[in-house]
Order: structure tokens, then C-alpha cells, then sequence
């Protein structure tokens, strides 16, 4: 039982992980056509996570392998029953990783400015499917008494779902954004500050209503609400911090805070959520649990020392890398920088 | 929770599945795969290639050696890049479309496919960042080592989705409760003996293909008299990686085929297409016309004795060496497993293996002319072998494709040998309906072939570019 912990635990620091590192590259993606109209300048945006965006990429392909190998049941559940979101997330995401690599093989601009649309739906749809699954979450999913998920993919676009997606969007626009006026220079790095300051208000009321909303569906009523009631009140100070660096000017504070932000909000969700990993809508019994949906405990110890001993590892030479391309980036100095 | 007893005949449970969404979602998880893997093998020995590249530049700060380095890692990316969007369906595939799969094995499944996550990918995609975005800017030796880390990676990543993959061939370490099949013990699934025989085979077979593509490359510029400087040494590491990779995969592919006859030999059977018990010394068939409804061969070309060679028929209680035929495996499945069809398909299964042993022998022929042309130092002469390389390069990747199609439809019709029927591995339909995974089928597909046509002119295209320009032409983004 302490090791089910433990593993809805580390799925969730997996999910932190994810949605703090990629929650920038998807913002990055979403600002890409409205911040930088010339090549050179989109290279360069595209550049302040070029060297990255693949590790961070992994984090959520990590939190996947963890939920199947951790929680098996939860695996098959949710990767069956939210089948089309997945679907067009899965799409989104090979057109944006093509993207990535494909863009600056061709000089012709209509080429470029394709693959650019696309980096943008890649990051924009992902980012937003990624809000409404984690809001059906937190308002339960309609689950039988065998584990099945019973709804259709249009179930889950209720308001909760969509206002769920929407904040998604904007706090990871507000956090790309800050990103850029930290990596990028002038006058990119000014117009990303501008976004920021655009976008911090809208994320930051998007924010609230969710907050809200997930209190109406008991999020702060199950064994972890004090936790989550905490965490929220943490990620509000970070949204509302970074806003307050932002308009201060302070880059490295207002992308840390938002980054903060982002962190604290999923630690809120995954607490609220405990026991539970999956409520069930049409009956509390049925609801996905820590318990019943886990792996048999041998292989949960299994999984821990390897955790244990890996974790770490990965996060020393991924933290190595953002120390290695610390610098801004320039316009226009070609190749890889 | 009501779940089923796998090796219990009557799975009321899954009656209500139609055929229709599990011929689409086998047509789903069969297409992808295979996709996935036409870019796999280049990349695991691409990186192990161009490791050795930089290493000798290192060593003997030769330019030449930093520019093939560069150039064919150029390649390397735009394969990558591939490799990394499909390697992203496959792993949620097993959740969508799969369920029933992911709830019997996932508590023994999940645990390579995470590790693989946690130990491979993250090495892999970091340092290839880091390598890719730092050529001058840190010293030489860290550079190489980047690379070196990312061969590290992708070959780690190979090894663990191989221990599941073996695991479904070969199920061992594990018990079965309630339905389920649990891990027993991971020291058996990573010492698995199927492990250490699927991994090398498609190390050394990843080798051959880097090798094969390396040499074509290198080829096409020799052909115009370009660059002769830069190819010639690049045809003859091709070369040498070619030979080496091509022999080892033979030499390992003995021993599969031997571990094949004792642990599937339904398996066996389908690849020799041997429809009745078949005593040593048996012949081996070069042809065979198949037909698998009267199940029988109607006609067939025999080499005396060679099967013998390829593998040793098991011995029966009556002390005779004897190779089951399709037969009478199936009546014994029935009588193990209760009622039902246990033969996969024949045909498919018998043809993949024979196109897979002969491009493997075309290969190891190709590369062994090769290596005595260069022996003789002849090779930037030798204007036919030269153009045969070019076409060569298509050989490693049909070896390739059908090897696992011999594999996984041989298994068939086995999810897990002995353990779970593809039926029951289905997501029920219920949940996910036929018309939900026609569309991502055929999403699926139309994508695929897109980006394929896209990603292979791009190869060709910077293939085909002076190693000195391209580098300044083709900015990272
Ligand atoms: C360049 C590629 C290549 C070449 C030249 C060969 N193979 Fe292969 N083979 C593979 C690439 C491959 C593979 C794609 O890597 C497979 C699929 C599954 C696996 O273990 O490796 C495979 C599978 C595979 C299997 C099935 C294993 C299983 O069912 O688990 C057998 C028996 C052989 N091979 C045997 C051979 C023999 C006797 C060869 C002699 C010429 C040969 N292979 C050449
Ligand atoms: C990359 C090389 C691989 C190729 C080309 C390949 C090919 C195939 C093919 C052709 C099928 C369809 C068989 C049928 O439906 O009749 C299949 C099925 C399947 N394979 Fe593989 N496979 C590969 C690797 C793997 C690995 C590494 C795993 C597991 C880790 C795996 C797991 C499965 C599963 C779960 C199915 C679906 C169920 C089934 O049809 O048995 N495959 N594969
Ligand atoms: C069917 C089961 C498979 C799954 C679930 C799977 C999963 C994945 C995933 C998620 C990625 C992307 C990693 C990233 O973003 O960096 C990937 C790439 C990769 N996979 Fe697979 N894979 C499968 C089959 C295979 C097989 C059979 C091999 C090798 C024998 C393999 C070797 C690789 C390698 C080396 C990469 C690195 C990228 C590239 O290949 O270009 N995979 N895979």
C-alpha cells in the first residue's frame, strides 16, 4: 500500500516534470507564428528549444511507461477510453516533431511557413487535449464496474473539459512566453514579454474558474484535499508572481514562478485526486484506485529501485543541458546557434 | 473484477467483440510497427557508425573524418526525426487499441517499456540535443562522447522493448492469478534466453543496414569521381560494418531458428511450411508453392538435408529426431488449449523467412566482394560494384521488415505464446468501436505515407549534397 503511494506519487512528479518543461516548449510552438514574421527570427525561436524539446518530449512518454508499468489498469482505461483525443493528439505531435526537423531543409518560404502552422497546431492541440483530459479527471469519467470507460470522446468535451483546455493554453502560453523573454534578444525577447503580459491576466482568470469548478466536483473533499487545498493556493502565488515579475521586468523570476505555477497546479490535481487515479462518474465503487488499478507489489518494488536509481541521473544531465545553452539566443548565427 | 481465464475455452466476454475492429486494429498495430521500424535500424547502427566517425577525428585530427561525421549525422537526423513521431504511436497504441492486453500483461509489460522510457530514451534524446547544437562550441573529446551516449541510448532502448517483445515469444518469470499474468521475477525476464538471441540478431542486423546505407551513399558520390577524399574511406567503414553486421546476423540466426524448433515450434513449422511430421535428416525447401486450405504444399523445390543444418529437430519419446509438422501441433494445442485454429499464416510466415535468409546471403556476398576489392585496392574502380551498392541498400531493409514479419505473424495466433489469443487482447468494442479505429487507421496511414515520401527525398536530397556546403546550407531549424 506504501509503495501504491509511492507510485502514484512518482507518476505524478513525472507529470510535474512534463507539464513544467514541455508546458513551455508547447507555449514556444503556439507563439512561433505571431511573434516572428522573418525566417531568420522563427529560427531563432524555434532554436531556444530546439536542443530540448525531444528530452522534454519524454517526460511524458516516461509518465505513460510508469502509469502502465505502476498502475495497469489505469492504462488501459484511460488510453482506451479517451481513444480519439488520443488520436488527434498522437497526430499533432508527429506533425510537430516533423516539423521541428523537417522546416529548415527547404528554402522556399511557403515550406517554411507550413511547417511552421504546424509546429504551431502541434504544440496548440496537444496542449489543449492535455487540459481537457486532466479536467475530466478531476470531474470523473463515466467508468463501469469492469474498468471501461463508457462515454465518447464528445463526453469529454463538457465545459469543465474545454475551460480545463483553455487554461491549459493560456498559462502555457503565459509560460512560453516568459521563456522566450528569458532565452531570446531583442526585439523578440520584448515582444515575448509583450505576450506574457497579454496572456498572464487571461491564464490567470481561466485559472481561478478551474480552480472553482474542480472544488465544485470535490477535488478538495477526498483524503488529499488538504494537500491539493495547499498546492492551489501555491499555484496561484506562482501565476500571480510571474505576472508581478513580469511586469517588473525581471525574466528569470517571472519564468520561475510560472514555472512554479504550473508545478503546483498538477501536484494540486494528482493530490485531490488521491486514492483515487481515475473517478468513476456513474458510481464511486467502480473509480479507478491507487489500489485496484496497481501492479502486483513485487513489481512495484521492482520499479522503485530502478526509479530510484535512474531518476536522479536524468534529471543531473538534463539540468546539465539548460546549464550548457544558458546563453540568449542571437538572430541569425545560423546552424545549431 | 471479472476477468477471464486465459486458458479456459469459453471467453463469453469476448463473443461480443466483432472481427471487424480486430482485423483493423491488427491492420493498425502490423502497418505502424513496421513503419516504425524501416527507420529503427538506421538510426541504432547509424549512431554507432558516426560514433566512430568522430572518434577517429578525435584520435587523429583528421578533418576528413569531422566532415563524414557531420554528414552522414545529418542523415542520421532526418531519420531520427522519424523515428521518434512513430516510436510515439507505438507506445500508446497498446493502451488504445489493446486494453484487454495491457490489463493481462501489464504488470509484467509495463516494466521494460518504462524502463526502456526512463534508462534509454532520456539518454538518446538529451545528449543527441547536446551533440547536435554544439559542434566548435565544446571540446572535441566531450563532443564525441555525446555521441557515443546516444548509440548507448538507442541500443539500451532496442534491448528493453526486445525483453517485452521476448516476453510475448517466449513467456518466462511470470504467474498467472486471477486472470492475469504477473511478474514472478525480473532477473528471468531480462535473462531470458530469447532476449539474447532477438537483441543481438537485430544489433548486428541494425549494423548491416547503417553499414549497407553508409556504403550507397558514399557510392553515388564515388560514381561521379566527387569528393573521392571523403567517400572512399566512408565505403570502406561502410563496408567493414556491412560484412561484419551481415555474417553475425546469419551466425545468430541459426541459433534462433534452433531455439524456434523447441519453444514455437508452430512457429517453425509455418516458416518451413511443414504440414506433416518431418524426420531428420530433413530437406530444406528453397520454393514452395503453399496452399493452406487443403494444407499441404503442392509442389516444392528440396535441398537434402540442409534444414538440418539450419536447425536440430527435437527428439521424441521414441528416441527419433522429428520436426513437428503444422498438423499435429494444431491437435495438440487443441488438446492443450481447448477448441480453436493455432496455425498463423502460413504463407506469409513461410515467404518472409525465405525473402529475410536471402537478402541476408545476397548481403554477406555483396560485402565480402566488396572487402576483397578493397583488399586489392580496387574498389573507387569498380564502376558495376559501385552501382550495385546503390541498389544493395534496399536488401537490409526487406531483411528487416520481413524478419519481424516472420516473427510476430509466425506467433499468430498467439498474443502471448500460449498465454493470450490476439482476441482477447483487444480493446472491446464496446469501449472502442470499428469505426473509431478506422479512422485512425487510416489517419494513421495517410500520415505515414506522407512523411514517408517527405522524409525519403529529404534523405536523398542532402545524400546527395557536397559534405562542405551542406553543412552551411542546412541550418539546425
Ligand atoms: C538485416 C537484417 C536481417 C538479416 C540479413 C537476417 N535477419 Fe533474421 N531477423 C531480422 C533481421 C535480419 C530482424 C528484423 O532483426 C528480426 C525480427 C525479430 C528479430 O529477432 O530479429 C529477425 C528475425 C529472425 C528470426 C525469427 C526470430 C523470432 O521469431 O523470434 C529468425 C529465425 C531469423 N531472423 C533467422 C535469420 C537467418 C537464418 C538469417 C540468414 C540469412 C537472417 N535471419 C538474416
Ligand atoms: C519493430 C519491429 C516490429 C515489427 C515490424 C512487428 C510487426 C508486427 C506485425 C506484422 C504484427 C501483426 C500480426 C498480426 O496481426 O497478424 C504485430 C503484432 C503485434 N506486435 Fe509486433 N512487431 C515489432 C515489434 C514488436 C515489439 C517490440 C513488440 C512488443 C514490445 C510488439 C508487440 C506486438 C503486439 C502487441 C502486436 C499485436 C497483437 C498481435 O497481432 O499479436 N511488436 N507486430
Ligand atoms: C512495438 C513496440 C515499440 C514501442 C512501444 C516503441 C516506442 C518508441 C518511442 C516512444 C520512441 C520515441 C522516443 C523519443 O521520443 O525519443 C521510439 C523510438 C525508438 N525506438 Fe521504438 N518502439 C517500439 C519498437 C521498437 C523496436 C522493436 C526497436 C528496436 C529494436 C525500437 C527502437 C527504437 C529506437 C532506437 C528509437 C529512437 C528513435 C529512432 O528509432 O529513430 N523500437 N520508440
Amino acid at each position: 500500500m506504501l509503495l501504491n503511494t509511492v507510485w502514484f506519487a512518482l507518476v505524478a512528479v513525472l507529470f510535474v516534470g512534463f507539464f513544467f518543461l514541455e508546458g513551455f516548449d508547447y507555449g514556444v510552438g503556439m507563439l512561433l507564428p505571431f511573434l516572428a514574421k522573418e525566417d531568420d527570427q522563427r529560427r531563432a525561436v524555434i532554436n531556444a528549444i530546439g536542443p530540448v524539446w525531444d528530452g522534454n518530449e519524454v517526460w511524458m512518454i516516461t509518465a505513460g511507461g510508469a502509469i502502465f508499468a505502476a498502475f495497469p489498469q489505469w492504462y488501459a482505461t484511460l488510453f482506451s477510453g479517451f481513444y480519439l483525443a488520443l488520436f488527434l493528439m498522437l497526430v499533432a505531435l508527429i506533425l510537430r516533431g516533423v516539423g521541428f526537423e523537417f522546416r529548415s531543409k527547404v528554402e522556399s518560404p511557403g515550406w517554411r511557413s507550413f511547417w511552421d502552422w504546424m509546429i504551431f497546431l502541434g504544440s496548440f492541440l496537444p496542449a489543449l487535449l492535455w487540459g481537457v483530459a486532466v479536467a475530466n479527471l478531476v470531474r470523473g469519467v463515466p467508468i463501469g464496474p469492469d474498468m471501461n470507460y463508457r462515454g465518447s470522446f464528445l463526453t469529454l468535451l463538457n465545459p469543465f473539459g474545454l475551460l480545463g483546455g483553455l487554461a491549459a493554453v493560456t498559462v502555457f502560453l503565459f509560460h512560453g512566453a516568459n521563456f522566450l523573454g528569458l532565452k531570446l534578444e531583442e526585439p523578440l525577447a520584448d515582444r515575448a514579454r509583450a505576450a506574457a503580459r497579454l496572456w498572464a491576466p487571461i491564464a490567470g482568470i481561466l485559472a481561478i474558474l478551474f480552480v472553482l469548478g474542480a472544488a465544485g466536483y470535490g477535488l478538495f473533499g477526498r483524503q488529499g484535499g488538504v494537500a491539493a487545498r495547499f498546492f492551489a493556493l501555491l499555484a496561484a502565488l506562482g501565476l500571480l508572481g510571474g505576472w508581478y515579475a513580469r511586469v517588473r521586468g525581471r525574466d528569470g523570476a517571472a519564468f520561475w514562478a510560472t514555472g512554479l505555477g504550473v508545478v503546483f497546479a498538477v501536484a494540486m490535481v494528482f493530490s485531490g485526486l488521491y486514492p483515487n487515479v481515475m473517478p468513476s462518474s456513474l458510481d464511486p465503487t467502480y473509480s479507478l484506485t491507487v489500489v485496484n488499478a496497481a501492479a502486483s507489489p513485487y513489481t512495484l518494488r521492482v520499479m522503485t529501485w530502478v526509479a530510484a536509481i535512474f531518476t536522479p541521473l536524468v534529471l543531473l544531465y538534463q539540468g546539465w543541458t539548460y546549464w550548457v545553452f544558458r546563453d540568449r539566443v542571437r538572430v541569425g548565427s545560423g546552424g545549431g546557434y | 473484477m471479472s476477468l477471464f481465464n486465459p486458458l479456459d475455452a469459453n471467453y463469453s466476454y469476448y463473443e461480443v467483440m466483432s472481427m471487424e475492429a480486430l482485423g483493423l486494429a491488427r491492420f493498425q498495430f502490423a502497418s505502424t510497427t513496421t513503419y516504425h521500424f524501416f527507420f529503427v535500424p538506421l538510426t541504432l547502427g547509424l549512431s554507432i557508425l558516426v560514433a566512430l566517425l568522430e572518434t577517429a577525428y578525435v584520435r587523429t585530427g583528421d578533418e576528413r573524418y569531422r566532415k563524414l561525421a557531420r554528414f552522414y549525422g545529418h542523415l542520421f537526423m532526418i531519420n531520427f526525426a522519424l523515428g521518434v513521431v512513430t516510436g510515439l504511436v507505438q507506445e500508446f497504441q497498446f493502451g488504445m487499441n489493446w486494453s484487454g492486453y495491457a490489463r493481462f500483461m501489464g504488470d509484467i509489460f509495463g516494466v521494460p517499456l518504462a524502463i526502456e522510457a526512463l534508462l534509454a530514451f532520456f539518454l538518446e534524446s538529451t545528449f543527441l540535443g547536446l551533440w547536435f547544437f554544439t559542434w566548435e562550441r565544446v571540446p572535441k573529446g566531450l563532443h564525441a562522447l555525446f555521441i557515443w551516449l546516444v548509440a548507448i541510448g538507442s541500443n539500451l532502448s532496442a534491448l528493453w522493448i526486445l525483453i517485452a517483445n521476448s516476453f510475448m515469444q517466449h513467456p518466462v518469470g511470470y504467474r498467472l492469478e486471477q486472470g492475469r499474468a504477473l511478474l514472478a521475477s525480473f532477473p528471468a525476464i531480462f535473462l531470458n534466453p530469447h532476449v539474447w538471441l532477438q537483441f543481438p540478431h537485430t544489433l548486428f542486423a541494425a549494423l548491416a543496414t547503417a553499414g549497407f546505407f553508409v556504403a550507397a551513399v558514399a557510392a553515388w558520390h564515388l560514381l561521379r569521381d566527387h569528393r573521392t577524399e571523403l567517400f572512399l574511406p566512408a565505403l570502406r567503414l561502410g563496408l567493414a560494418s556491412a560484412l561484419a553486421g551481415s555474417l553475425l546476423v546469419i551466425v545468430i540466426g541459426h541459433f534462433q531458428a534452433d531455439f524456434i524448433v523447441r519453444h514455437q515450434p508452430m512457429k517453425f513449422a509455418a516458416m518451413e511450411a511443414i504440414w506433416d511430421d518431418l524426420p531428420e535428416p530433413a530437406p530444406w525447401t528453397l520454393a514452395a508453392a503453399i496452399d493452406e486450405k487443403a494444407m499441404r504444399n503442392t509442389f516444392e523445390i528440396r535441398l537434402p538435408g540442409v534444414l538440418s543444418l539450419l536447425a536440430h529437430a527435437p527428439a521424441r519419446e521414441d528416441g527419433k529426431r522429428v520436426f513437428p509438422g503444422i498438423k499435429s501441433l494444431d491437435r495438440r494445442y487443441q488438446k492443450t488449449y481447448g477448441p480453436g485454429r493455432y496455425v498463423p499464416p502460413v504463407k506469409l510466415t513461410y515467404w518472409s523467412f525465405r525473402i529475410m535468409v536471402f537478402s541476408g546471403l545476397l548481403m554477406l556476398l555483396l560485402s565480402a566482394w566488396g572487402v576483397v576489392l578493397w583488399a586489392r585496392r580496387r574498389l573507387a574502380a569498380a564502376r558495376g560494384f559501385l552501382v550495385a551498392l546503390l541498389w544493395a541498400v534496399l536488401l537490409p531493409y526487406l531483411a528487416n521488415t520481413t524478419g519481424w514479419w516472420t516473427a510476430e505473424f509466425g506467433r499468430q495466433p498467439w498474443m502471448v505464446q500460449g498465454l493470450l489469443t490476439i482476441e482477447q487482447g483487444l480493446t472491446p468494442t464496446s469501449v472502442v468501436p470499428a469505426s473509431l479505429v478506422w479512422l485512425s487507421a487510416v489517419g494513421f496511414t495517410l500520415l505515414y505515407l506522407v512523411l514517408g515520401v517527405i522524409d525519403v527525398w529529404l534523405l536523398v536530397r542532402f545524400a546527395k549534397a557536397d559534405p562542405d556546403a551542406e553543412a552551411e546550407a542546412a541550418p539546425a531549424y
